[in-house]
């Protein structure tokens, strides 16, 4: 039993990391600066980025903490 | 597509034989030297020879070296390769120095940072991360960081995973091949086959680490293998899908962090796991070590190491099959990117 949930813990991972790769591309790809010259508006919108990308992993070590709890719950109690 | 063949065949070749034909000399040498550990697994803690990680990085880099010059010249190709072969090399110094020394808990992930910086100096990367399904989103400023996390986590991933005889190295084995083989489905053949002389270097050394283990890697050896891993998934620009083929051992570290809450050596922490009377592993009673997966898989039952050895390889197997299923998927395109 605790192999199995195993396999579903990875399963989950797995499904997390292609859909926040999502919210990455589809939210965070199509913000750009402009008004600053060339060079700032790239790097201002660089920065945004990668905060925001950021923010979305301490988001998704989150969710994983919760969910890792939940689902490890028995096999936890030793 | 025939000089790619014959440089994949004679890279693994190198890569096998320097690793099975120097380690039996090495484990001597070790013998001779006393440099030797305990193997707490085992019925009366027999002393096993280590670092193993001289070997593991002859294999690599020998087999990385004779791939520069059979395969055509191109400038990824000699970045790559260039940057494979010096940030691999400074992670088995940083490996090397702990398995003398025993050095605090900071000490790998900064050192192992500091082994990431070849790769930004060489310009072996390009700064966009790619997402299956959804196509791939340009982080310039991000891509520094990602590139100076993704060696002290592959590495210590890695090394976290070095529990029992066997894991770290047939661990690596399976991961490996399964990134070369999503790396050929990508077609993106050069770093496909850069992939093959840390497989075959993993493998030729498992059949000497493999339970009952005549040789441990050591902090050298499991550093070596994870820093090659992380710099290939970045010169490869497979970094999502290298990530998947580590899942089981991102797993391990991840419950490990989560229960202990800090970064620590796993020597300053208590044992995960306990023996039962017939020498079983069985997980520990106690309420303040640490969750692990060899924890959690014994769990319900106590099981003899290589059981556990063989249910980490399981899990791993399942993870490399999703790494490639993610390749397979990254050619479908759901959403226009940036």
């Amino acid at each position: 039993m605790a192999k199995s949930i195993i396999y579903i813990f990875i399963g989950i991972m797995w499904s997390l990391i292609l859909a926040g790769g999502g919210i990455l591309v589809v939210l965070v790809s199509k913000i750009s600066i402009q008004g600053y010259g060339d060079e700032l508006d790239f790097l201002i919108a660089s920065g945004i980025k990668a905060i925001i990308a950021i923010v979305l992993v301490v988001l998704w070590v989150l969710v994983l903490l919760k969910l890792k709890n939940k689902i490890f719950q028995k096999q936890m109690k030793f | 597509m025939q000089d790619y063949i014959v440089a994949a065949v004679i890279t693994s070749l190198i890569a096998f034989f320097v690793v099975f034909g120097m380690t039996p000399t090495l484990i001597k040498r070790l013998a001779k030297k006393n440099w030797t550990v305990k193997d707490v697994n085992r019925i009366g803690g027999a002393m096993i020879p280590r670092p193993g990680g001289p070997v593991i990085l002859a294999g690599i880099i020998l087999g990385e070296i004779s791939l520069y010059f059979l395969l055509p010249a191109d400038s990824i190709i000699t970045k790559g390769i260039t940057a494979l072969v010096v940030t691999t090399s400074l992670a088995f110094v940083v490996g090397f120095i702990d398995d003398r020394r025993v050095m605090g808990g900071w000490f790998k992930p900064l050192a192992l940072a500091g082994a990431s910086i070849p790769v930004i100096l060489l310009g072996a990367y390009e700064p966009n991360l790619a997402f299956p399904l959804f196509g791939t989103v340009k982080i310039p400023a991000l891509y520094l960081g990602v590139i100076i996390f993704m060696i002290p986590i592959t590495g210590n991933t890695i090394n976290s995973i070095d529990v029992m005889n066997g894991i770290a190295s047939c661990f690596m084995v399976i991961a490996s091949f399964s990134l070369a083989i999503a790396l050929f489905v990508l077609q993106n053949y050069s770093v496909a086959i850069m992939t093959l002389p840390l497989a075959f270097a993993s493998l030729a050394f498992y059949k000497y680490h493999k339970f009952p283990s005549r040789i441990f890697p050591g902090d050298s050896g499991a550093l070596t293998l994870g820093a090659a891993y992380g710099v290939i998934a970045i010169v490869g620009h497979v970094e999502v899908i290298a990530a998947i083929a580590l899942l089981p051992a991102v797993i391990n570290s991840f419950l490990f962090l989560s229960s202990v809450k800090r970064i620590v050596e796993h020597r300053h922490v208590k044992g995960p796991t306990t023996h039962t009377e017939d020498h079983k592993i069985a997980a520990s009673k106690e309420l303040d070590a640490p969750v692990t997966l060899v924890r959690l898989l014994v769990a319900n039952k106590p099981l003899t190491e290589k059981e556990v050895g063989f249910a980490i390889f399981r899990l791993a197997i399942f993870s490399g099959i999703l790494a490639i299923i993610t390749a397979f998927i990254a050619g479908v395109q759901l959403w226009p990117s940036q």
